[in-house]
């Protein structure tokens, strides 16, 4: 064998790429910072550097709120149908169940906030836009009659862009349903705390969004009664900066605090416990 | 009036006319025409009738918002007495665009709460087209507390496009202003009865809406937004006939589909041609139903009352379990 005819050794196949999901990573929406979903997601899905609440998901806010193993989710049963026969309402209900899960536009549970008991609803703005429908008032009726029989306080997380179209005056009215519903709670001294997230307007916050004895917004959540969209409209001209986010309610004196997401469990339990005369979760030690 | 007919109601204005043109003929030269008017009259009526039967939804709400229908302060004027207005939320301003105030309905007080529109531009820019800013509803919630601690009961007419949408409005909490009227209306130890006579334009109009009766006159329509923001919403169009036609039909707003879906209880009829034509007779329409409503719920108990609200409100929706 001639030196120069160096036998070939069949080339060995490069070790395996390592795969990484598309998805793996994720960008603020914010200040444009990107880092593993993972990362995000350990911080109940906060930018790490610029504090920008992401949305989070009906489910999370439950894993993040309620102790683990006493979540019991309620009226899943509970289905929109079309009333009206409004054009091409079905088909976006169908998409909905596909893409953004079964519990309409709110999930709602019961369950242990460090040990104690309450009633939580939180709307899934994945769903619809988080649209008020007749499931939505139904929902939120049923979970206050929960609270009225046991007298668990009842928290509600808004995220909605008002009432659905599709149901018509029906939706209008699950206004009314869920104020007078509200207006039980408060005859028995039942505390009602209200988190309004981003966005909250329309007809959710139009009621009882607006009707907690507290009311919580999360940092930058937009809030308001008209979408700054139509108000831009009617005034033909640009909005002011920070116009109708929670910062700005915090100051017009439409909300008692803005509460960063990763002292929420924190700040609610001390409300409720506050409002329903229970000790402090840290008990209580002479100043 | 001086404000512009509606197209379907061209043939209408002209019938009358020539009704008119030879009244004046035989006015003028002395002349017996009655052989002649009588059966253009006749006509007239049967034109008036079959063009408000046949409406279609979307001309509905054109009627509704018509400036020639009677506004809330023409039902005071011409179906009570009495009446002393009551201005200003005792907190920031008063808001024309609600107007409210003791009255009698037939020697007993009642407490008028509604939104007024304005006739021509001028007033409409003082009354805001009828579009109330949170002070409107503050003022209102003022005057329902009022009647409660009177034990009067309450009466609304609502008649807006729906609540207004600008900068200070939202400063100072239009959604609150609403949702506590929704809450505080029903835990009201009173009555109330919320009536329809215009357009009721979303939680603008619920905000005075939550009743132990709701009616609606005829040609009124009650919607959770408007026509023309459901067509630009949905359909990308707001402009266009044939759009807010779609979105009229498909948003059942008329008050027969209301009726049928339960959430009003009671259709005031109007008189031929409108209540435009005759805002004498529709005024009489309008008290005499709010009356009768009135006797029932004046024989309820305030716990009865309030439970029977807040029952009927919860029992509203469509869903399958």
């Amino acid at each position: 064998m001639a030196w120069f005819r160096k036998e070939k050794s069949p080339r060995r196949p490069r070790a395996e790429r390592l795969e990484i999901p598309k998805d793996a990573w994720e960008k603020c929406e914010a200040c444009d910072h990107t880092d593993i979903r993972e990362k995000f997601e350990r911080n109940a899905n906060v930018c790490p550097t610029c504090d920008h609440h992401r949305r989070f998901r009906a489910h999370e806010y439950l894993s993040l709120l309620l102790d683990a193993g006493t979540i019991a989710e309620k009226d899943e049963e509970l289905v929109s149908v079309d009333p009206l026969q409004f054009p091409d309402y079905p088909a976006r209900l169908k998409k909905a169940l596909a893409n953004a899960g079964d519990h309409d536009a709110i999930l709602t549970a019961s369950g242990k906030m460090d040990g104690m008991p309450v009633n939580l609803g939180v709307m899934d703005f994945a769903f619809m836009g988080g649209s008020m429908g007749s499931v939505v008032g139904e929902k939120i009726a049923r979970l206050g009659q929960r609270s009225l029989e046991k007298k668990w306080p009842l928290i509600i997380i808004s995220a909605s862009g008002g009432a659905r179209m599709q149901e018509g005056v029906l939706s209008l009215m699950q206004m009314a349903k869920t104020s007078a519903v509200l207006s039980q709670l408060a005859e028995r001294r039942i505390p009602y705390v209200s988190l309004l997230t981003n966005p909250t307007t329309g007809g959710v916050s139009a009621s009882y969004a607006m009707l907690g004895d507290a009311i919580l917004a999360e940092p930058g959540a937009v809030i308001g009664f008209a979408g700054p969209r139509v108000i831009k409209q009617t005034l033909g001209q640009d909005l002011p900066e920070g116009f109708q986010t929670a910062e700005f309610l915090l100051t017009h004196g439409m909300v008692d605090q803005v509460v960063h997401r990763h002292h929420l469990k924190r700040t609610l339990g001390q409300l409720l416990r506050h409002m329903s005369g229970k000790p402090a979760a840290t008990g209580w030690t002479a100043p | 009036m001086g404000t512009s007919l509606l197209e379907f109601e061209k043939p209408i204005a002209e019938l009358e006319r020539q009704i008119q043109e030879l009244r004046e003929k035989a006015e003028a030269q002395k002349l017996d025409l009655s052989a002649e008017i009588a059966p253009l009259q006749e006509r007239l009526a049967e034109l008036r009738r079959d063009t408000y039967k046949n409406l279609t939804p979307l001309q509905r709400v054109q009627v509704a918002r018509s400036s020639r229908r009677p506004f809330t302060l023409d039902y005071i004027r011409l179906a009570f007495s009495d009446f002393i207005e009551l201005h200003g939320d005792r907190a920031f301003r008063d808001d024309p665009s609600i107007v409210g105030g003791w009255a009698r309905l037939d020697g007993d007080t009642v407490m008028i709460i509604g939104q007024q529109r304005g006739r021509d531009t001028k007033e409409n820019i003082h009354r805001n087209f009828g579009m109330p800013h949170p002070e409107g509803y503050r003022k209102a919630l003022r005057l329902l507390k009022l009647a409660e601690k009177f034990q009067v009961p309450v009466l609304t007419f609502i008649d807006t496009p729906g609540a207004w949408a600008g900068l200070g409005a939202e400063e100072r909490g239009q959604s609150e202003a609403i949702a506590r009227n929704l809450l505080e209306m029903s835990q009201l130890t009173v009555p109330i009865i919320a009536t329809v006579i215009g357009e009721g334009g979303s939680g603008g109009a619920l905000a005075l809406g939550v009743a132990d009766r709701v009616l609606m006159l005829e040609h009124s329509v009650y919607s959770v937004i408007t026509v023309e923001g459901c067509a630009a919403i949905l359909w990308k169009d707001g402009k266009s006939p044939e759009m807010r036609e779609k979105a009229a039909s498909s948003l059942r707003i008329t008050s027969p589909e209301l009726l049928a879906l339960k959430v009003i209880d009671e259709v005031i009829p109007e008189p031929s041609g409108a209540a435009h034509a005759d805002h004498e007779a529709t005024a009489k329409a309008v008290h005499d139903v709010i009356l009768r409503h009135l006797d029932e719920l004046k024989r309820l108990k305030p716990d009865k009352l309030v439970r029977k609200r807040r029952e009927k409100y919860l029992r509203m929706g469509s869903f399958t379990t």
